[in-house]
Protein backbone atom coordinates (compact mmCIF):
# COMPACT_ATOMS: atom_id res chain seq x y z
CA UNK A 1 0.00 0.00 0.00
CA UNK A 2 1.11 3.65 -0.72
CA UNK A 3 -0.55 5.40 1.71
CA UNK A 4 -0.91 9.20 0.15
CA UNK A 5 0.27 10.53 4.06
CA UNK A 6 3.35 8.81 4.69
CA UNK A 7 4.31 10.68 7.84
CA UNK A 8 1.86 10.09 10.12
CA UNK A 9 1.80 7.01 12.61
CA UNK A 10 -1.24 6.29 14.49
CA UNK A 11 -0.39 5.08 17.94
CA UNK A 12 -1.12 5.01 21.91
CA UNK A 13 -0.52 8.00 23.92
CA UNK A 14 1.45 6.45 25.82
CA UNK A 15 3.62 4.36 22.99
CA UNK A 16 4.44 8.25 21.84
CA UNK A 17 5.55 9.03 25.45
CA UNK A 18 7.86 5.72 24.89
CA UNK A 19 9.30 6.66 20.95
CA UNK A 20 9.59 10.38 21.88
CA UNK A 21 11.88 8.77 25.19
CA UNK A 22 13.87 7.17 22.72
CA UNK A 23 14.31 9.88 20.23
CA UNK A 24 15.40 12.15 22.78
CA UNK A 25 17.95 9.94 23.80
CA UNK A 26 17.44 8.36 27.00
CA UNK A 27 19.38 5.49 27.91
CA UNK A 28 17.48 3.86 30.80
CA UNK A 29 14.22 3.28 32.14
CA UNK A 30 13.47 1.61 35.57
CA UNK A 31 9.59 0.94 36.19
CA UNK A 32 7.02 -1.26 37.45
CA UNK A 33 3.79 -2.23 35.94
CA UNK A 34 0.40 -0.13 36.81
CA UNK A 35 -3.09 0.34 34.67
CA UNK A 36 -3.21 3.00 33.04
CA UNK A 37 0.40 3.25 32.02
CA UNK A 38 1.93 0.05 31.19
CA UNK A 39 2.25 0.81 27.67
CA UNK A 40 5.11 2.37 28.41
CA UNK A 41 7.19 -0.25 29.75
CA UNK A 42 5.72 -2.50 27.67
CA UNK A 43 7.08 -1.16 25.00
CA UNK A 44 10.38 0.19 26.04
CA UNK A 45 11.20 -3.25 27.61
CA UNK A 46 11.13 -4.07 23.42
CA UNK A 47 12.63 -1.32 21.61
CA UNK A 48 15.09 0.20 24.50
CA UNK A 49 17.59 -2.37 24.47
CA UNK A 50 18.09 -2.43 20.83
CA UNK A 51 19.29 0.66 20.83
CA UNK A 52 22.29 -0.78 23.60
CA UNK A 53 20.07 0.91 26.23
CA UNK A 54 18.92 -0.55 29.71
CA UNK A 55 15.41 -1.56 30.34
CA UNK A 56 14.95 -2.73 33.98
CA UNK A 57 11.89 -3.66 35.54
CA UNK A 58 12.38 -2.60 38.88
CA UNK A 59 11.32 -4.68 42.39
CA UNK A 60 9.12 -1.86 43.02
CA UNK A 61 8.12 2.06 42.37
CA UNK A 62 10.59 2.58 45.22
CA UNK A 63 13.06 0.72 44.06
CA UNK A 64 12.68 2.30 39.90
CA UNK A 65 12.98 5.63 41.09
CA UNK A 66 16.04 5.53 43.55
CA UNK A 67 17.55 3.35 40.28
CA UNK A 68 16.54 6.77 38.08
CA UNK A 69 18.11 8.65 40.93
CA UNK A 70 21.53 6.81 40.33
CA UNK A 71 21.40 6.72 36.32
CA UNK A 72 21.11 10.64 36.72
CA UNK A 73 23.86 11.15 39.04
CA UNK A 74 25.72 9.40 36.67
CA UNK A 75 24.73 11.63 33.84
CA UNK A 76 22.69 9.03 32.09
CA UNK A 77 19.30 10.58 30.32
CA UNK A 78 16.83 8.17 32.22
CA UNK A 79 12.61 7.92 32.77
CA UNK A 80 10.48 6.16 35.01
CA UNK A 81 6.86 6.33 34.56
CA UNK A 82 3.85 4.75 36.38
CA UNK A 83 0.22 6.13 37.73
CA UNK A 84 -1.21 7.47 41.41
CA UNK A 85 -0.45 4.77 43.55
CA UNK A 86 3.31 4.28 42.28
CA UNK A 87 3.94 8.09 41.78
CA UNK A 88 3.00 8.54 45.90
CA UNK A 89 5.58 5.24 46.38
CA UNK A 90 8.20 7.46 44.20
CA UNK A 91 7.99 10.78 46.28
CA UNK A 92 10.46 9.95 48.45
CA UNK A 93 12.97 9.83 45.85
CA UNK A 94 11.68 12.25 43.67
CA UNK A 95 12.67 14.95 46.96
CA UNK A 96 16.14 13.30 46.94
CA UNK A 97 16.69 14.07 43.20
CA UNK A 98 15.13 17.48 44.04
CA UNK A 99 17.61 18.06 46.79
CA UNK A 100 20.44 16.92 44.80
CA UNK A 101 19.48 18.56 41.45
CA UNK A 102 19.44 15.63 39.52
CA UNK A 103 17.49 15.81 36.01
CA UNK A 104 15.69 12.93 35.03
CA UNK A 105 11.95 12.51 33.94
CA UNK A 106 8.79 10.83 35.59
CA UNK A 107 5.55 9.98 33.62
CA UNK A 108 2.31 10.08 35.51
CA UNK A 109 -0.70 8.67 33.44
CA UNK A 110 -3.18 9.86 36.34
CA UNK A 111 -6.02 7.31 37.47
CA UNK A 112 -8.23 7.42 39.88
CA UNK A 113 -7.51 7.81 43.62
CA UNK A 114 -7.35 7.99 46.73
CA UNK A 115 -5.75 4.87 47.86
CA UNK A 116 -5.87 2.06 45.20
CA UNK A 117 -8.97 4.36 43.54
CA UNK A 118 -9.22 3.11 39.96
CA UNK A 119 -8.46 2.97 36.37
CA UNK A 120 -10.53 5.50 34.58
CA UNK A 121 -9.38 9.28 33.66
CA UNK A 122 -9.06 11.83 36.99
CA UNK A 123 -6.81 15.35 36.87
CA UNK A 124 -6.89 14.83 41.18
CA UNK A 125 -2.81 14.24 41.08
CA UNK A 126 -2.36 17.96 40.55
CA UNK A 127 -1.69 19.49 43.92
CA UNK A 128 0.66 16.68 44.16
CA UNK A 129 2.34 17.05 40.73
CA UNK A 130 2.49 21.13 41.22
CA UNK A 131 3.55 21.05 45.05
CA UNK A 132 6.44 19.29 44.62
CA UNK A 133 5.12 15.99 46.02
CA UNK A 134 7.88 14.95 48.41
CA UNK A 135 8.90 16.46 51.55
CA UNK A 136 11.22 19.71 51.84
CA UNK A 137 9.84 22.47 49.62
CA UNK A 138 10.73 22.34 45.94
CA UNK A 139 8.69 22.28 42.70
CA UNK A 140 9.82 19.77 39.30
CA UNK A 141 8.71 21.05 36.11
CA UNK A 142 5.46 19.63 35.47
CA UNK A 143 4.16 19.17 31.58
CA UNK A 144 0.19 18.77 30.62
CA UNK A 145 0.02 17.12 27.21
CA UNK A 146 -3.81 17.31 25.92
CA UNK A 147 -3.25 14.94 22.52
CA UNK A 148 -0.95 12.06 21.36
CA UNK A 149 1.07 14.82 19.59
CA UNK A 150 2.05 16.62 22.52
CA UNK A 151 2.84 13.09 24.69
CA UNK A 152 5.33 12.91 22.36
CA UNK A 153 6.59 16.54 21.73
CA UNK A 154 6.44 17.41 25.49
CA UNK A 155 7.68 14.34 26.53
CA UNK A 156 11.28 15.25 24.60
CA UNK A 157 10.94 18.76 25.95
CA UNK A 158 10.60 17.21 29.48
CA UNK A 159 14.15 15.76 29.01
CA UNK A 160 15.45 18.53 27.84
CA UNK A 161 14.06 21.37 30.55
CA UNK A 162 14.81 19.03 33.14
CA UNK A 163 18.44 18.81 32.00
CA UNK A 164 19.01 22.37 31.36
CA UNK A 165 17.33 23.34 34.38
CA UNK A 166 18.72 20.31 36.66
CA UNK A 167 15.14 19.77 37.92
CA UNK A 168 13.23 17.02 37.81
CA UNK A 169 10.31 17.09 35.34
CA UNK A 170 6.58 15.18 35.14
CA UNK A 171 4.56 14.66 32.35
CA UNK A 172 0.92 14.63 33.87
CA UNK A 173 -1.71 13.17 31.57
CA UNK A 174 -4.28 11.03 32.28
CA UNK A 175 -5.86 7.57 31.32
CA UNK A 176 -7.66 9.34 28.38
CA UNK A 177 -4.64 10.62 26.79
CA UNK A 178 -2.62 7.57 27.70
CA UNK A 179 -5.02 5.10 26.02
CA UNK A 180 -6.35 6.91 23.17
CA UNK A 181 -4.78 6.76 19.74
CA UNK A 182 -4.19 9.70 17.45
CA UNK A 183 -1.88 10.02 14.43
CA UNK A 184 0.89 12.27 15.20
CA UNK A 185 4.13 13.22 13.02
CA UNK A 186 7.21 11.59 15.20
CA UNK A 187 9.72 14.65 14.67
CA UNK A 188 12.96 14.13 14.78
CA UNK A 189 14.78 15.68 18.26
CA UNK A 190 15.11 19.43 18.22
CA UNK A 191 18.41 20.47 18.42
CA UNK A 192 18.98 22.32 21.86
CA UNK A 193 22.13 23.13 23.09
CA UNK A 194 22.74 21.85 26.77
CA UNK A 195 25.37 22.81 29.31
CA UNK A 196 27.87 19.66 29.89
CA UNK A 197 27.19 17.63 32.34
CA UNK A 198 29.89 18.47 34.73
CA UNK A 199 28.41 17.41 37.70
CA UNK A 200 27.62 13.59 37.22
CA UNK A 201 29.61 11.25 39.40
CA UNK A 202 31.49 9.47 36.13
CA UNK A 203 34.52 8.47 37.64
CA UNK A 204 36.58 11.19 36.20
CA UNK A 205 39.68 9.41 37.12
CA UNK A 206 42.79 10.56 39.79
CA UNK A 207 43.90 14.04 39.87
CA UNK A 208 40.95 15.79 39.56
CA UNK A 209 38.14 17.11 41.74
CA UNK A 210 35.86 14.88 42.87
CA UNK A 211 32.14 14.82 42.44
CA UNK A 212 29.81 14.54 44.62
CA UNK A 213 25.85 14.19 44.49
CA UNK A 214 23.90 14.70 47.47
CA UNK A 215 20.76 16.23 49.15
CA UNK A 216 22.29 15.77 52.67
CA UNK A 217 23.38 19.59 53.68
CA UNK A 218 24.67 20.09 57.35
CA UNK A 219 27.36 22.98 56.41
CA UNK A 220 26.93 25.99 57.99
CA UNK A 221 24.20 27.75 56.04
CA UNK A 222 24.33 25.62 53.48
CA UNK A 223 20.89 24.75 53.40
CA UNK A 224 19.73 27.99 53.36
CA UNK A 225 21.55 28.93 50.54
CA UNK A 226 20.48 26.15 48.59
CA UNK A 227 17.13 26.94 49.27
CA UNK A 228 17.46 30.26 48.26
CA UNK A 229 19.20 29.07 45.28
CA UNK A 230 16.20 26.87 44.04
CA UNK A 231 14.20 29.13 44.71
CA UNK A 232 15.72 31.81 41.96
CA UNK A 233 16.19 28.97 39.86
CA UNK A 234 12.04 28.08 39.88
CA UNK A 235 11.89 31.86 39.10
CA UNK A 236 13.97 31.99 36.16
CA UNK A 237 12.25 28.78 34.84
CA UNK A 238 8.56 30.99 35.64
CA UNK A 239 10.49 33.91 33.27
CA UNK A 240 11.42 31.50 30.42
CA UNK A 241 9.70 28.32 30.17
CA UNK A 242 5.49 29.52 30.38
CA UNK A 243 3.69 27.56 27.87
CA UNK A 244 -0.09 27.91 27.28
CA UNK A 245 -2.77 28.11 24.38
CA UNK A 246 -5.14 30.29 23.64
CA UNK A 247 -8.34 29.63 21.75
CA UNK A 248 -10.73 32.66 20.98
CA UNK A 249 -9.48 34.81 23.62
CA UNK A 250 -9.14 38.08 21.71
CA UNK A 251 -13.42 39.27 22.58
CA UNK A 252 -14.24 36.58 24.60
CA UNK A 253 -16.59 37.73 28.13
CA UNK A 254 -16.15 34.36 29.49
CA UNK A 255 -12.91 32.05 29.14
CA UNK A 256 -13.22 28.53 29.99
CA UNK A 257 -9.27 27.09 31.41
CA UNK A 258 -8.91 23.37 31.75
CA UNK A 259 -5.35 21.33 31.32
CA UNK A 260 -5.15 17.82 29.63
CA UNK A 261 -7.50 15.88 28.52
CA UNK A 262 -10.64 18.23 29.93
CA UNK A 263 -8.98 21.01 27.65
CA UNK A 264 -9.98 18.89 24.43
CA UNK A 265 -13.66 18.42 25.42
CA UNK A 266 -13.57 21.97 26.58
CA UNK A 267 -12.18 23.42 23.04
CA UNK A 268 -15.18 21.54 21.40
CA UNK A 269 -17.84 23.01 24.09
CA UNK A 270 -16.18 26.67 23.27
CA UNK A 271 -16.95 25.85 19.67
CA UNK A 272 -20.62 24.81 20.34
CA UNK A 273 -20.69 28.17 22.82
CA UNK A 274 -19.21 30.51 19.31
CA UNK A 275 -21.94 28.79 17.11
CA UNK A 276 -24.27 29.81 19.87
CA UNK A 277 -23.22 33.16 19.41
CA UNK A 278 -21.53 33.61 22.74
CA UNK A 279 -18.14 35.39 22.84
CA UNK A 280 -16.38 32.65 25.00
CA UNK A 281 -12.66 31.66 24.43
CA UNK A 282 -10.24 28.54 25.65
CA UNK A 283 -7.14 29.32 27.97
CA UNK A 284 -4.99 25.89 28.45
CA UNK A 285 -1.71 25.65 30.47
CA UNK A 286 0.51 23.48 28.91
CA UNK A 287 3.18 23.93 31.79
CA UNK A 288 1.44 23.57 35.13
CA UNK A 289 4.85 24.18 37.04
CA UNK A 290 5.51 26.78 36.11
CA UNK A 291 2.06 27.96 36.13
CA UNK A 292 1.47 31.14 32.91
CA UNK A 293 0.08 33.49 35.72
CA UNK A 294 1.49 36.38 33.65
CA UNK A 295 -1.01 35.13 30.86
CA UNK A 296 -4.04 34.68 33.43
CA UNK A 297 -3.11 38.10 34.75
CA UNK A 298 -3.19 39.54 30.70
CA UNK A 299 -6.23 38.01 29.84
CA UNK A 300 -8.39 38.82 33.32
CA UNK A 301 -7.58 42.50 32.04
CA UNK A 302 -10.08 42.18 29.66
CA UNK A 303 -12.17 39.18 30.57
CA UNK A 304 -13.69 39.08 33.83
CA UNK A 305 -15.05 35.59 34.26
CA UNK A 306 -13.59 32.38 33.86
CA UNK A 307 -14.49 28.89 34.17
CA UNK A 308 -12.17 26.32 35.53
CA UNK A 309 -12.93 22.78 34.64
CA UNK A 310 -11.55 19.73 36.16
CA UNK A 311 -11.41 16.05 36.56
CA UNK A 312 -11.58 16.58 40.11
CA UNK A 313 -13.19 18.68 43.00
CA UNK A 314 -11.32 21.34 42.31
CA UNK A 315 -7.41 21.52 42.38
CA UNK A 316 -5.84 23.70 39.57
CA UNK A 317 -8.87 26.34 39.83
CA UNK A 318 -6.56 27.67 43.16
CA UNK A 319 -3.64 28.50 40.69
CA UNK A 320 -6.02 30.69 38.49
CA UNK A 321 -7.48 32.64 41.44
CA UNK A 322 -4.18 33.11 42.15
CA UNK A 323 -3.41 34.22 38.70
CA UNK A 324 -5.76 36.53 37.88
CA UNK A 325 -6.83 40.22 38.44
CA UNK A 326 -8.84 40.77 41.63
CA UNK A 327 -11.80 41.91 40.31
CA UNK A 328 -11.88 38.68 37.92
CA UNK A 329 -14.32 36.25 39.27
CA UNK A 330 -13.16 32.74 38.80
CA UNK A 331 -16.44 30.22 38.75
CA UNK A 332 -15.48 26.28 39.08
CA UNK A 333 -16.84 22.73 37.14
CA UNK A 334 -15.55 19.98 38.57
CA UNK A 335 -16.20 16.19 37.64
CA UNK A 336 -14.93 14.07 40.42
CA UNK A 337 -13.27 10.37 38.84
CA UNK A 338 -15.48 7.68 38.40
CA UNK A 339 -16.22 5.48 35.81
CA UNK A 340 -18.39 7.41 33.08
CA UNK A 341 -17.69 10.87 34.66
CA UNK A 342 -15.92 12.20 31.52
CA UNK A 343 -18.08 15.34 30.48
CA UNK A 344 -19.26 15.12 27.35
CA UNK A 345 -18.98 18.31 25.16
CA UNK A 346 -22.72 19.09 25.52
CA UNK A 347 -22.41 18.60 29.25
CA UNK A 348 -19.96 20.84 29.30
CA UNK A 349 -21.62 23.63 27.13
CA UNK A 350 -24.40 23.65 28.98
CA UNK A 351 -22.51 24.79 31.97
CA UNK A 352 -20.64 27.41 29.93
CA UNK A 353 -24.19 28.48 28.68
CA UNK A 354 -25.70 28.81 32.32
CA UNK A 355 -22.86 30.92 33.57
CA UNK A 356 -22.49 32.77 30.29
CA UNK A 357 -25.95 34.02 30.60
CA UNK A 358 -25.73 35.28 34.21
CA UNK A 359 -22.71 37.07 33.98
CA UNK A 360 -23.07 40.69 34.87
CA UNK A 361 -23.01 43.48 32.51
CA UNK A 362 -19.76 44.50 31.35
CA UNK A 363 -19.03 48.15 32.63
CA UNK A 364 -18.87 50.95 30.68
CA UNK A 365 -15.08 52.26 30.58
CA UNK A 366 -14.44 55.75 31.77
CA UNK A 367 -11.75 58.01 32.28
CA UNK B 1 -15.18 18.47 7.67
CA UNK B 2 -15.29 16.88 11.08
CA UNK B 3 -16.83 13.15 11.59
CA UNK B 4 -17.74 11.16 14.42
CA UNK B 5 -18.70 7.28 14.78
CA UNK B 6 -18.84 5.55 17.96
CA UNK B 7 -19.08 1.77 17.90
CA UNK B 8 -20.34 -0.63 20.66
CA UNK B 9 -20.71 -4.77 21.36
CA UNK B 10 -19.63 -7.32 23.46
CA UNK B 11 -15.70 -8.03 23.91
CA UNK B 12 -14.76 -10.38 21.40
CA UNK B 13 -16.95 -9.04 18.20
CA UNK B 14 -13.57 -7.14 16.85
CA UNK B 15 -15.06 -3.38 18.10
CA UNK B 16 -11.43 -2.25 18.79
CA UNK B 17 -10.40 -3.77 15.62
CA UNK B 18 -13.25 -2.13 13.51
CA UNK B 19 -12.24 1.15 15.79
CA UNK B 20 -8.42 0.51 14.15
CA UNK B 21 -9.24 -0.12 10.62
CA UNK B 22 -11.83 2.94 10.29
CA UNK B 23 -9.03 5.15 11.99
CA UNK B 24 -6.52 4.13 9.45
CA UNK B 25 -8.70 3.99 6.56
CA UNK B 26 -9.28 7.76 7.66
CA UNK B 27 -5.32 8.53 7.85
CA UNK B 28 -5.19 6.91 4.57
CA UNK B 29 -7.45 9.47 3.53
CA UNK B 30 -5.78 12.39 4.66
CA UNK B 31 -7.13 13.04 7.88
CA UNK B 32 -6.16 13.54 11.38
CA UNK B 33 -7.98 10.77 13.68
CA UNK B 34 -8.98 10.49 17.91
CA UNK B 35 -9.66 6.94 18.54
CA UNK B 36 -11.02 6.80 21.87
CA UNK B 37 -11.29 2.66 23.32
CA UNK B 38 -13.33 2.29 26.17
CA UNK B 39 -13.50 -1.10 27.79
CA UNK B 40 -14.41 -3.33 30.46
CA UNK B 41 -11.65 -5.41 32.63
CA UNK B 42 -12.98 -8.49 31.23
CA UNK B 43 -12.19 -9.30 27.87
CA UNK B 44 -14.79 -11.56 25.98
CA UNK B 45 -18.10 -11.32 26.93
CA UNK B 46 -18.03 -7.61 28.85
CA UNK B 47 -19.05 -4.60 27.12
CA UNK B 48 -16.67 -3.08 24.37
CA UNK B 49 -17.02 0.33 22.88
CA UNK B 50 -14.80 3.15 20.76
CA UNK B 51 -14.97 6.59 19.35
CA UNK B 52 -13.66 7.45 16.43
CA UNK B 53 -13.44 11.34 15.55
CA UNK B 54 -11.62 12.24 12.24
CA UNK B 55 -11.30 15.69 10.46
CA UNK B 56 -9.24 17.27 7.85
CA UNK B 57 -8.32 20.00 10.67
CA UNK B 58 -8.53 19.82 14.56
CA UNK B 59 -10.37 16.64 15.61
CA UNK B 60 -11.74 18.41 18.87
CA UNK B 61 -12.68 16.20 22.22
CA UNK B 62 -12.41 12.56 21.78
CA UNK B 63 -15.14 12.70 23.84
CA UNK B 64 -18.42 12.03 22.01
CA UNK B 65 -21.59 12.93 23.76
CA UNK B 66 -24.11 12.32 20.51
CA UNK B 67 -22.75 10.61 17.88
CA UNK B 68 -23.75 11.30 14.56
CA UNK B 69 -23.22 7.34 13.30
CA UNK B 70 -23.50 4.83 15.64
CA UNK B 71 -22.34 1.12 14.79
CA UNK B 72 -24.39 -1.38 17.70
CA UNK B 73 -23.14 -5.04 17.47
CA UNK B 74 -25.14 -6.49 20.19
CA UNK B 75 -28.43 -5.70 22.55
CA UNK B 76 -27.09 -4.30 25.34
CA UNK B 77 -24.90 -1.38 23.61
CA UNK B 78 -28.56 -1.10 21.44
CA UNK B 79 -30.50 -0.16 24.79
CA UNK B 80 -27.88 1.98 26.46
CA UNK B 81 -26.78 3.83 22.89
CA UNK B 82 -29.23 4.45 20.39
CA UNK B 83 -31.08 7.06 22.00
CA UNK B 84 -27.90 9.02 22.13
CA UNK B 85 -27.57 9.78 18.72
CA UNK B 86 -27.40 12.97 17.11
CA UNK B 87 -30.69 14.00 15.90
CA UNK B 88 -30.54 13.59 12.07
CA UNK B 89 -28.03 10.57 12.40
CA UNK B 90 -28.07 7.30 11.64
CA UNK B 91 -28.05 3.76 13.83
CA UNK B 92 -26.47 1.09 12.17
CA UNK B 93 -28.05 -2.01 14.10
CA UNK B 94 -26.49 -5.75 14.30
CA UNK B 95 -30.10 -7.36 13.37
CA UNK B 96 -29.60 -10.62 13.86
CA UNK B 97 -28.67 -9.95 17.65
CA UNK B 98 -31.01 -6.84 18.11
CA UNK B 99 -34.42 -7.18 17.60
CA UNK B 100 -35.83 -3.61 16.63
CA UNK B 101 -39.51 -4.64 15.56
CA UNK B 102 -41.44 -1.53 16.61
CA UNK B 103 -38.32 0.81 17.55
CA UNK B 104 -38.70 4.06 16.87
CA UNK B 105 -36.07 7.20 17.87
CA UNK B 106 -37.81 10.32 16.67
CA UNK B 107 -35.30 12.08 14.28
CA UNK B 108 -32.63 9.19 14.54
CA UNK B 109 -32.48 6.76 11.03
CA UNK B 110 -32.19 3.04 12.34
CA UNK B 111 -30.58 0.85 9.64
CA UNK B 112 -31.17 -3.09 10.60
CA UNK B 113 -28.03 -5.41 8.99
CA UNK B 114 -28.02 -8.93 9.87
CA UNK B 115 -24.14 -8.52 10.35
CA UNK B 116 -24.01 -12.18 12.28
CA UNK B 117 -25.83 -13.66 9.31
CA UNK B 118 -23.72 -11.61 6.45
CA UNK B 119 -20.50 -13.02 8.38
CA UNK B 120 -21.81 -16.86 8.65
CA UNK B 121 -22.54 -16.24 4.80
CA UNK B 122 -19.03 -15.70 4.45
CA UNK B 123 -17.91 -17.98 6.32
CA UNK B 124 -16.62 -16.97 10.20
CA UNK B 125 -19.07 -15.18 12.06
CA UNK B 126 -15.57 -13.28 13.37
CA UNK B 127 -16.11 -11.14 10.49
CA UNK B 128 -18.81 -9.23 11.97
CA UNK B 129 -16.46 -6.07 12.53
CA UNK B 130 -15.79 -5.53 9.03
CA UNK B 131 -19.80 -5.96 8.16
CA UNK B 132 -20.09 -3.22 10.26
CA UNK B 133 -17.27 -1.01 8.97
CA UNK B 134 -18.74 -1.65 5.22
CA UNK B 135 -22.41 -0.79 6.12
CA UNK B 136 -20.62 2.08 7.99
CA UNK B 137 -18.79 3.20 4.75
CA UNK B 138 -21.91 3.09 2.56
CA UNK B 139 -24.42 4.89 4.70
CA UNK B 140 -21.87 7.66 5.86
CA UNK B 141 -19.93 8.08 2.98
CA UNK B 142 -17.48 9.46 5.07
CA UNK B 143 -15.23 6.93 3.60
CA UNK B 144 -14.36 4.84 1.04
CA UNK B 145 -14.68 1.30 0.46
CA UNK B 146 -11.38 1.42 -1.38
CA UNK B 147 -9.53 3.15 1.97
CA UNK B 148 -11.07 0.26 4.39
CA UNK B 149 -9.63 -2.10 2.08
CA UNK B 150 -6.19 -0.24 1.82
CA UNK B 151 -5.97 0.10 5.76
CA UNK B 152 -6.85 -3.38 6.20
CA UNK B 153 -3.06 -3.76 6.02
CA UNK B 154 -2.28 -1.53 8.76
CA UNK B 155 -4.76 -2.49 11.06
CA UNK B 156 -4.23 -6.63 10.92
CA UNK B 157 -1.18 -7.82 12.23
CA UNK B 158 1.32 -9.26 9.70
CA UNK B 159 0.33 -12.90 10.48
CA UNK B 160 -3.33 -11.97 9.21
CA UNK B 161 -2.66 -10.48 6.42
CA UNK B 162 -3.93 -14.05 4.76
CA UNK B 163 -7.29 -12.95 5.52
CA UNK B 164 -7.55 -10.15 4.29
CA UNK B 165 -9.48 -11.37 0.96
CA UNK B 166 -11.83 -12.63 3.28
CA UNK B 167 -12.35 -9.43 5.13
CA UNK B 168 -12.75 -7.40 2.25
CA UNK B 169 -15.29 -9.78 1.23
CA UNK B 170 -17.07 -9.31 4.20
CA UNK B 171 -16.74 -5.15 4.41
CA UNK B 172 -18.21 -5.58 0.45
CA UNK B 173 -21.19 -7.49 1.76
CA UNK B 174 -22.06 -4.75 4.61
CA UNK B 175 -21.89 -2.38 2.11
CA UNK B 176 -24.48 -3.98 -0.44
CA UNK B 177 -26.38 -4.48 2.72
CA UNK B 178 -26.61 -0.77 3.76
CA UNK B 179 -27.05 0.22 -0.45
CA UNK B 180 -29.95 -1.87 -0.07
CA UNK B 181 -31.16 0.03 2.63
CA UNK B 182 -30.71 2.90 1.26
CA UNK B 183 -32.75 2.38 -2.01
Amino acid sequence: MNSPVTEKIFVKGNEAVAMAALEAGCRCYFGYPITPQSDIPEYLSRELPKTGGEFLQAESEIGAINMLLGASAAGVRAMTSSSGPGISLKQEGISYMAGSELPGVIVDIMRQGPGLGGIDASQADYFQATRGGGHGGYRIIVLAPNSVQEMYDLTMLAFDLSDLYRIPAMVLADSVIGQMKESIVANARPEVVLPEKGWAVRGRGEGTEQNVVKSLKLGDGEMEKFHWMMHDRYQLLADKENRWEEYQTDDAELIVTAFGSTSRISKTAVTMAREAGMKVGLMRPVTLFPFPKPAYAALSERCKLFLTIELSTGQMVDDVRLSVARDAEVAFYGRPPGAGSLPTPEELFEQIAHRYRARPAVAEVTL
Amino acid sequence: MRHDVFIAGYGGQGVLLAGNLLSYAAIYEGNNVSFFPAYGVEKRGGAAMCTIVFADGDTGSPVVGSPTVSLLLNPLSFEKYAAKVKRGGVCIVNSSLVDITGVELPGIEIIPIPMNQLALEIGDVRMVNMVACGAYSEMSGALAISSLEAALKKALPERNHRLIPANITAIEAGARAARAKKA
